[in-house]
């Protein structure tokens, strides 16, 4: 299904939630739409625990309504919502066998047991835990624990699930291959999928949308690569990824070209970006390090503005990361004069290109670097 | 820890004096009273040792037998009673505020640390006819303008169990708050997001992972309530004797010793008996630890 | 951020004492564990004889109580019994718990049942028990104080020591091995090991032990009502013949009393216990 075709089955209208004075979640209002695979994004203590176990019944809002398909949730208790839950504990029942597990919520809203049954087993196949029905759950490995509570919320047929941190508990190899199965599941079900995490490559993996949070408050929320690309205030930009911020004010902003005094740079930069902005703002221009280009200044380059940017710079540290390879550059004095590059080691590594100390020139292109007012 | 054999000195140090002493002033006296369970009384103080077995044989007379059962039957309906108020009150612990949290325990504990003679002494005031729980139901009924027969509740076996639940209720209420304690709360939560009802809940995950400290609990009300004197002999009628009463009776007023050391070690006998099952119990839910 | 501060938002699932019920049924409980114990002291003060409905404040009874000779005497007796009693056992227990902890020796699971035996068994049980052995075995009566008293302290010691041994060797638990390894490096003997390491790290939960072995001594009643005579009587016992002869506020007065100093003895153990667990961690 296409972005443009869904519809909202979550809306989120003015959520807020106290804890004492402190506001977990403020003001947050948003929607969800059917069908897609959506991603609340944070640091710790952001809210986006928060804001799914309220989506969940778990939570009940301070102020502010939650509608899930048309329907006020305020007067409707946890389980009799239409949405599911997959905690981040995973929470399976110590004491029922898997199967028992995975039926345990047809039980107990009265499907007759033989239906339970059954499809408590189709749901196990889906997770591809076919056979090992009446394992208990102290037998089982934390992956496919995980596995039972997907069949267990899944086998309920909800309208929405939710997903607490679902990988952080597993392994580096066993979460990349889990990232590929949780995007398949919502392919192969259909269902929308809802999913808290603070790892930002996780949520730009598997979600077509994110909502990026910040004490309480949404900061963004769209697509991964327009998230990514096109941050909205230096707190995204720099949440997801890494990125260069530039800091200075705009000089000029005229046919889509803004350029900016960059105090600390012999040279202003130029963005090409469609922002309504004046001149005379303070603000940050960010640049990807994989977008920046270096090389060996021996002073036949010198790029003027409307090749792109380009900055001269001292080699200070190179790491080696296997498949990249990361050089911290110094173009100007303090914290923030250190400009990261990132490039890929296409030559096995037997001679530098650079080493330490090295002069070199940054570049990159007018429209790779984005203005940022916030 | 450390074989005994590499510090001798120390070793028996350590452990002569304490040994010494349970030997001496423990297992000895316990001795002498199950050889004396087998003595018949020759006179007045006089006992010799024949090793009858009539004393037990008296020991099942239906008349002590009755009081043996009675006495069972009076601490299981008190242990129940305690599970069922104890039960919500823990629970009610464990979901207060982290605040508190401490504060509620020490107010449940807090009684214990009164002595039981002047706890039970302060039921006697409550229960009796012209008592606090009388005075209150009186004035409830003046105020419905209903008429009031005031309750019988001191001198029988009603007052024995409220008695013996207002002194061991701490006793089950601190194991089944640790139990309860250690609960995920998670896994409550994923039942109720899974659609069952709270009492739905709390019956089929709460109250089946809370098992160890139920089980901790009933034998920690259980036994000691089986053993009480005090209490019934307080707050108890002439038919509401149990055990213990008959047993001090016996080296008292009655001086058959035999025939009390007799029953002194069948309710020795019955306690160990409890504390078996218990350990059996225990053993075989070994594997199932909540989370 | 905005301005308005709500209100509190109703109660989550999960927060069951936030529910009406459940802070009833809380209420309810500890109505009915306090209400009588409150009233008991609340009537300490009244002034009538009969002590069925209150009439009038007073402290007349509790100078009565302080008066009465048999009452003094007895409580002495039970204060006397009751440092006895937690001197030995303190001793004996702190053995025991360092005998538990530190050796491994043939049939020491036996010899630990052993040990826990007197907390288990039925105090009629032990109470009859120490009538008989002293009967038998014969000890002197009549014997001037403090001397009479030895019955029932040894009787109040058997069954003592192993509570305060089961209290130090839970606080053994938390003994860093290493510590130990450190002072054998530095050439410590296995004495002064255990005067220098083992025992200071123990002391807590010797005094919480003492403590506990205080207080069960100056409560008891049942071990004590058999193994004690005329001439020894004690405080609970005293306070026993005053409530079956008759019920006067001197009763609650004396029971006041008692309330008020093993309420403070106690609370006194859980401070100095806590004091030492922040300042001494190790």
């Amino acid at each position: 299904m296409n972005q443009s075709e869904r519809k909202p089955i979550i809306r989120i209208d003015r959520v807020s939630k106290y804890f004492g004075p402190i506001a977990a979640v403020d003001d947050v209002s948003l929607e969800i739409m059917s069908g897609e695979f959506f991603a609340l994004l944070g640091p710790s203590g952001c809210g986006k625990t928060t804001l799914l176990r309220m989506l969940a019944g778990l939570e009940i809002p301070s102020a502010g309504s939650i509608m899930i398909d048309g329907e006020d949730m305020s007067r409707v208790p946890a389980n009799r919502r239409p949405v599911n839950m997959v905690f981040q504990s995973y929470a399976v029942f110590p004491h029922m066998s898997v199967l028992d597990n995975v039926g345990y919520g047809l039980k107990v809203t009265g499907t007759p047991a033989a239906e339970a049954r059954s499809r408590a087993a189709e749901a196990l196949e889906l997770v591809k835990l076919d056979g090992l029905g009446s394992r208990m759950p102290d037998q089982l490995s934390g992956g496919q624990r995980q596995r039972v509570a997907l069949a267990r919320a899944l086998v309920k047929r909800p309208k929405v699930l939710l997903l607490d941190e679902p990988l952080s508990a597993l392994d580096a190899k066993l979460r990349e291959a889990m990232r590929l199965e949780l995007v398949n599941l919502q392919e192969t079900v259909g269902i929308t999928f809802v999913i808290v995490t603070h790892d930002q490559e996780e949520a730009l993996a598997m979600a077509d949308r994110i909502a990026v949070m910040d004490r309480g408050a949404v900061c963004q929320l769209a697509p991964p690569p327009e998230l990514y690309e096109f941050p909205a205030s230096r707190f995204v930009a720099d949440f997801i990824g890494s990125v260069n911020l530039f800091e200075g004010t705009v000089t000029e902003a005229r046919d889509g070209a803004i350029t900016v005094r960059v105090p600390t740079l012999p040279r202003p930069l130029v963005v090409v970006q469609d922002k309504k902005i004046s001149p005379g703002t303070g603000v940050w221009v960010a640049v990807r390090p994989e977008k920046i280009d270096i090389a060996k200044d021996d002073g036949t380059r010198s790029a003027g503005p409307e090749e792109g940017n380009s900055v001269p710079g001292v080699v200070e540290e190179i790491t080696y990361l296997g498949d990249l390879s990361i050089y911290h550059v110094r173009v100007a004095d303090g914290p923030e004069g250190l400009v990261k590059i990132a490039e890929p080691n296409f030559d096995r590594i037997t001679a530098r290109p650079f080493l330490w100390e090295d002069r070199v020139l940054l570049s990159w292109a007018t429209d790779a670097g984005v203005v940022l007012d916030a | 820890m450390e074989a005994f054999k590499r510090h001798p000195l120390g070793f028996w140090i350590c452990s002569i004096p304490p040994s010494v002493w349970l030997l001496a002033f423990f297992l000895f006296p316990l001795g002498f009273v199950w050889v004396l369970s087998f003595g018949e009384k020759r006179g007045l103080i006089d006992v010799e040792i024949t090793w009858t077995l009539a004393n037990y044989v008296r020991a099942l007379d239906p008349l002590y037998l009755g009081i043996f059962g009675k006495s069972l039957w009076i601490s299981g309906v008190t242990t129940l009673v305690c599970l069922i108020v104890g039960l919500p009150v823990a629970l009610g612990i464990v979901f207060a505020p982290p605040r508190w949290k401490p504060v509620l325990l020490l107010l449940v504990i807090l009684p214990f640390w009164t002595n039981l003679l002047i706890r039970t002494y302060a039921l006697i005031a409550v229960l009796r006819t012209r008592g606090y729980v009388n005075f209150t139901l009186e004035w409830g009924a003046d105020l419905l303008g209903l008429p009031f027969e005031p309750l019988s509740l001191l001198y029988n076996n009603t007052a024995v169990v409220i008695g013996l639940v207002y002194v061991h209720l701490p006793f089950m209420v601190l194991p089944l708050y640790a139990a309860l304690d250690r609960l995920d709360r998670s896994l409550i939560e994923a039942a109720l997001d899974l659609g069952a009802s709270q009492i739905r809940a709390f019956a089929t995950i709460v109250v089946p992972l809370a098992v160890p400290g139920i089980i901790s609990g009933t034998i920690l009300v259980f036994i000691p309530a089986l053993g009480s004197y005090l209490t019934p002999d307080l707050l108890g009628g002439t038919d509401s004797q149990m055990i213990a009463n008959v047993v001090e009776r016996q080296f008292k007023k009655a001086n058959d010793w035999p025939f009390g050391a007799a029953l002194s070690f069948l309710l020795m006998y019955v306690t160990f008996g409890a504390l078996a099952i218990r350990s059996v119990l225990s053993r075989r839910r070994g594997g199932l630890e909540a989370g | 951020m905005s301005g308005v501060r709500p209100r509190r938002a109703p109660p989550g699932p999960l927060e069951y004492t936030r529910q009406t019920w459940m802070r009833l049924a809380l209420l309810a409980t500890f109505v009915f564990l306090y209400a009588p114990i409150v009233t008991l002291i609340a009537f300490s003060f009244n002034d009538s004889k009969r002590n069925i409905v209150w009439r009038g404040f007073t402290t007349k009874y509790y100078e009565k109580a302080l008066a009465n000779e048999g009452l003094i005497e007895a409580f002495m007796n039970s204060i006397t019994i009751a440092v006895l009693s937690t001197v030995i056992s303190t001793v004996l227990g702190g053995l025991a718990a360092y005998l538990l902890w530190r050796f491994r020796f043939p049939l020491k699971p036996l010899y630990e049942g052993t040990v826990s035996l007197p907390i288990v068994i039925p105090e009629i049980c032990l109470g009859v028990a120490m009538l008989v052995f002293f009967y038998r075995v014969g000890l002197p009566t009549g014997l001037p104080w403090p001397l009479n008293l030895s019955q029932i302290t040894i009787a109040h010691v058997s069954f003592s020591f192993p509570f305060v041994a089961v209290v130090a060797r839970a606080r053994m638990a938390s003994f860093n091995p290493e510590l130990e390894e450190a002072a054998r490096d530095l050439g410590a003997s296995e004495w002064a090991i255990a005067r220098d390491v083992i025992i200071p790290h123990m002391r807590p939960g010797l005094v919480a032990g003492a403590m506990l072995a205080f207080t069960l001594s100056l409560d008891d009643f049942v071990i004590t009502f058999l193994t004690s005579g005329p001439d020894t009587v004690t405080f609970p016992v005293k306070v026993y013949s005053m409530v079956r002869f008759s019920v006067t506020p001197e009763v609650n007065a004396a029971s006041t009393v008692l309330i008020v100093i093993t309420v403070a003895v106690t609370v006194l153990a859980l401070w100095i216990q806590n004091r030492r667990t922040v300042d001494n961690p190790g």
